[in-house]
């Protein structure tokens, strides 16, 4: 079997499975693994632009898909009237003031001689800095906070389309990924793997704590929707045109308005997935992508022909996490809400890695199967892990301790089986399902 | 009287925790380190082996409750570590046999040993959702201070509390056996030099006849030991979540690279630096100044520095700190 056969065939065989989704459970479910899957492929894309083209360890993308959804609350939602004037421009000022103290700490470590009297001006103007920061943040993100606290309490957004949001998400993770990277790469990558978790947590919390940004835990609802391609379902019932043509489909309108809206939300999703795949495959088979992987497999080779390895690596860190960014803006727009809890390391993080992995890192092909593949089973391993467990469990009496325990359990064989997945792949087919030309 | 109010405050909200976290977060690290001078990789499963024996533990001592053995006014936990330690220890060679020699024996790539350890931190984490569950878990009995606030304050005559719990207490005593026994065990032991050689020149080890299959073995033991003690003790003094151990990784690896990887000492002086700077930076200072500062000079704020949500900040920028003044640690670690 030739190559190109081979590989249609797998993303057929995925594509059926989806498709079986919606013959055997029903097309809702169905279109929300594609679109999920959609979403997910562009996350691994920016992994696999990371890991597979340069070898970068960044285990934080959790961090820059949540900064994604948090551009989206910051363009697309309508101001809260009243809170710039009561303290918006005042927080603006304090991490201006903030941001002064670092840039002042970073070119009095630059410009001043080493010796104590660096050390102790570095540290007065970090404490003064920062008890200044204070002073002005506190009382303007609590007057901020107080307007409608019940339905506001943050600044809002700008109010603009929501697309626009998602070049937003991308420059938000870029631009602390550019911080990151100034700082963190250059360092060995178990350090920089450690370094990302670590920065994805504080984003994590820094979105779960400051309520005048996106309001903490209590979340942001209604995000507005992509119109005109995404409209609203109450819209479309209401369309005697739509009614007409659900009718000469056979479907009730109900039906018909929840999946239209979910097939335009997969219709923008896969043209920003097939803009990405492009401008990935132009690189990786461009000077540049050659670049990339030379420096990736000898480092200290790709040095000694002139190239800035560490500038190529903040650059390729820049852009993957940029897409990270993208894809988490999108994923806030399609659950139209953002939600700082539900950001967890394993299922943002890691299992875009065992995507990354299981479909093969350094193709941008294989990171988009793994991702659909990986998606696929990470929604269906649930139901099928609930009628694995009836089945051992049918020989057990009912109200048994263990039958009880071991049917509420099988949610959890999610993690399992991806650790299996992972652990199988890396071990036999170590390259993934399509390997690096 | 304010200036020993203010000490005791002191001890009570930052010194007391801070020591009894600091040594857990000790132990973690000592695993973290001696699996990466001897295995050389960083284990991202870590946080889910502690959780691992932890719940062992936790169900050991509910069948020891059941069955009314008790341990007097210290927990039944404590009596159920050794069975906790052994199960751990049981998971652990079973993954090494299954995992990861086989990618020793190819001499992959750190980086690649440490997505492996990716995957079996997913089925650490599955396994023990799977058999316990994802929510919080009680398992702490006996006594539940040492000294109570009340106590304290009857005894003293002083305005402030110090409360010790026996958890606090346990802590501290049982690090400080297992850091005795395993520096006792490296520096004296036949088989600990042995480590030692491998850690620090694997092939002069090799060369010098040392089995690097024991070697790895005994790392890994002891490496199931700690974690399992580290993970016991932590759900002792807060609870048991296991959810919890996945985010202890961050601490216990900022410890670990902060008193440089590989290095034991490094390891139990980075776990009390990051312990100490996260409770100090996250502690309301307001009550401890209040009794200092003279009559109208007190705080009007609670003087907090950071909320304590935001502590795996402290860890996080002590650890980039280090990285970029001292790249192999405090106490001189290895970089592979």
């Amino acid at each position: 079997m030739t190559e190109p056969v081979k590989n249609t065939l797998l993303f057929a065989v995925v594509g059926g499975l989806i498709l079986l989704t919606g013959f055997t459970q029903s097309w809702n479910a169905a279109i929300l693994i594609l679109n999920m899957g959609l979403i997910s492929a562009i996350m691994a894309l920016g992994v696999n632009l990371q890991w597979g083209f340069a070898g970068l360890f960044n285990v934080g993308v959790m961090g820059f898909v949540a900064l994604g959804g948090l551009a989206v609350v910051l363009v697309s939602t309508p101001t809260t009237p009243g809170a710039w004037s009561a303290g918006g421009f005042g927080i603006v000022l304090a991490l201006l003031l903030g941001a002064a103290t670092v840039v002042a700490t970073v070119l009095v470590a630059q410009k001043m001689p080493k010796g104590r009297v660096r050390t102790l001006s570095i540290i007065a103007i970090l404490i003064v800095g920062f008890f200044i920061y204070r002073a002005v943040l506190d009382p303007n993100t609590a007057a901020v906070e107080a307007i409608e606290p019940a339905v506001a309490g943050n600044l809002g957004g700008l109010n603009l389309p929501v697309l626009l949001a998602w070049p937003a998400g991308g420059l938000l993770a870029a631009g602390a990924a550019w911080l990151i990277g100034k700082t963190a790469l250059g360092l060995r990558s178990d350090y920089l793997a450690i370094a990302t978790l670590g920065i994805a947590e504080i984003i994590i919390a820094i979105l779960k704590n400051e309520d005048w940004l996106a309001r903490g835990v209590k979340n942001v609802y209604g995000i507005p929707r992509p119109a005109p391609v995404v409209g609203y379902e109450v819209d479309l019932q209401n369309d005697p045109s739509f009614v007409a043509r659900a009718e000469w489909l056979g479907l009730d309108t109900v039906t018909a308005s929840t999946l239209a809206v979910k097939l335009g939300y997969s219709l923008l999703f896969l043209i920003v997935l097939l803009v990405l795949l492009w401008m990935a495959q132009k690189a990786l088979n461009s000077p540049w992508g050659r670049m990339m992987r030379a420096i990736r497999d000898n480092e200290v080779a790709a040095e000694a022909m002139g190239k800035d390895v560490t500038r190529r690596h903040l650059q390729i860190f820049v852009l993957g996490s940029a897409i990270c960014g993208i894809a988490g803006a999108m994923m806030t727009t399609l659950d139209g809400q953002l939600t700082p809890s539900a950001y967890q390391p394993l299922r943002f993080t890691f299992l875009v890695w065992v995507m990354v992995i299981v479909g093969g890192s350094g193709n941008n092909f294989g990171a988009v199967l793994g991702a659909f593949l990986i998606w696929f089973l990470w929604v269906q391993v649930e139901p099928i892990g609930l009628w694995l467990m009836s089945l051992i469990t049918a020989g057990l009496p009912d109200g048994s301790a263990l039958k009880a325990h071991l049917i509420e359990s099988a949610a959890h064989m999610r993690l399992l089986t991806m650790g299996l997945i992972l652990l199988i792949v890396l071990r036999f087919s170590p390259r993934g399902l399509i390997p690096e030309k | 009287m304010d200036f020993l109010n203010a000490l005791v405050a002191l001890s009570n909200f930052v010194l007391v925790p801070a020591i009894a976290y600091g040594s857990q977060l000790a132990l973690g690290a000592l695993g973290v380190t001696l699996i990466y001078g001897i295995l050389r990789f960083s284990n991202f499963a870590h946080g889910d082996t502690m959780a691992f024996g932890a719940m062992i533990a936790v169900l050991v001592t509910w069948g020891l409750q059941a069955a009314g053995v008790s341990f007097g006014p210290l927990p039944t936990a404590l009596l159920a570590l050794p069975f906790a330690i052994l199960g751990c220890i049981v998971l652990v060679l079973v993954t090494d046999r299954m995992v990861y020699r086989f990618y020793r024996e190819q001499k992959a790539k750190p980086v690649i040993l440490v997505i492996v350890s990716m995957g079996v931190m997913f089925i650490m984490n599955g396994l023990v959702r799977f058999i316990i569950g994802p929510d919080d878990q009680r398992f702490s009995d006996g006594e539940r201070f040492l000294i109570s606030a009340r106590e304290f304050k009857a005894m003293t005559g002083l305005n402030e509390g110090l409360a010790i719990k026996t958890s606090q207490g346990i802590t501290v005593i049982m690090a400080v056996v297992a850091v005795v026994l395993l520096f006792w065990f490296l520096n004296k032991t036949r088989t600990g030099k042995s480590m030692r050689a491998y850690s620090d020149n694997e092939d002069l080890a090799l060369l010098s006849g040392i089995n690097p299959e024991r070697v790895v073995m005994i790392t890994w033991i002891i490496v199931a030991a700690l974690a399992t003690t580290a993970g016991v003790l932590y759900g002792l003094d807060k609870s048991f979540k296991p959810f919890v151990y996945f985010q202890l990784l961050l601490p216990i690896f900022a410890s670990a690279i902060v008193g440089g990887l590989g290095s034991p000492v490094g390891a139990i002086a980075g776990g009390f630096i990051i312990a100490f700077s996260e409770v100090t930076i996250t502690y309301a200072w307001k009550k401890v100044l209040t009794y200092l500062a003279p009559e109208n000079l007190e705080p009007s704020g609670l003087v907090q520095f950071l909320s304590t949500d935001y502590k795996f900040a402290v860890s996080f920028v002590i650890l980039l700190i280090v990285l970029l003044f001292k790249p192999t640690g405090l106490f001189k670690g290895k970089a592979v």
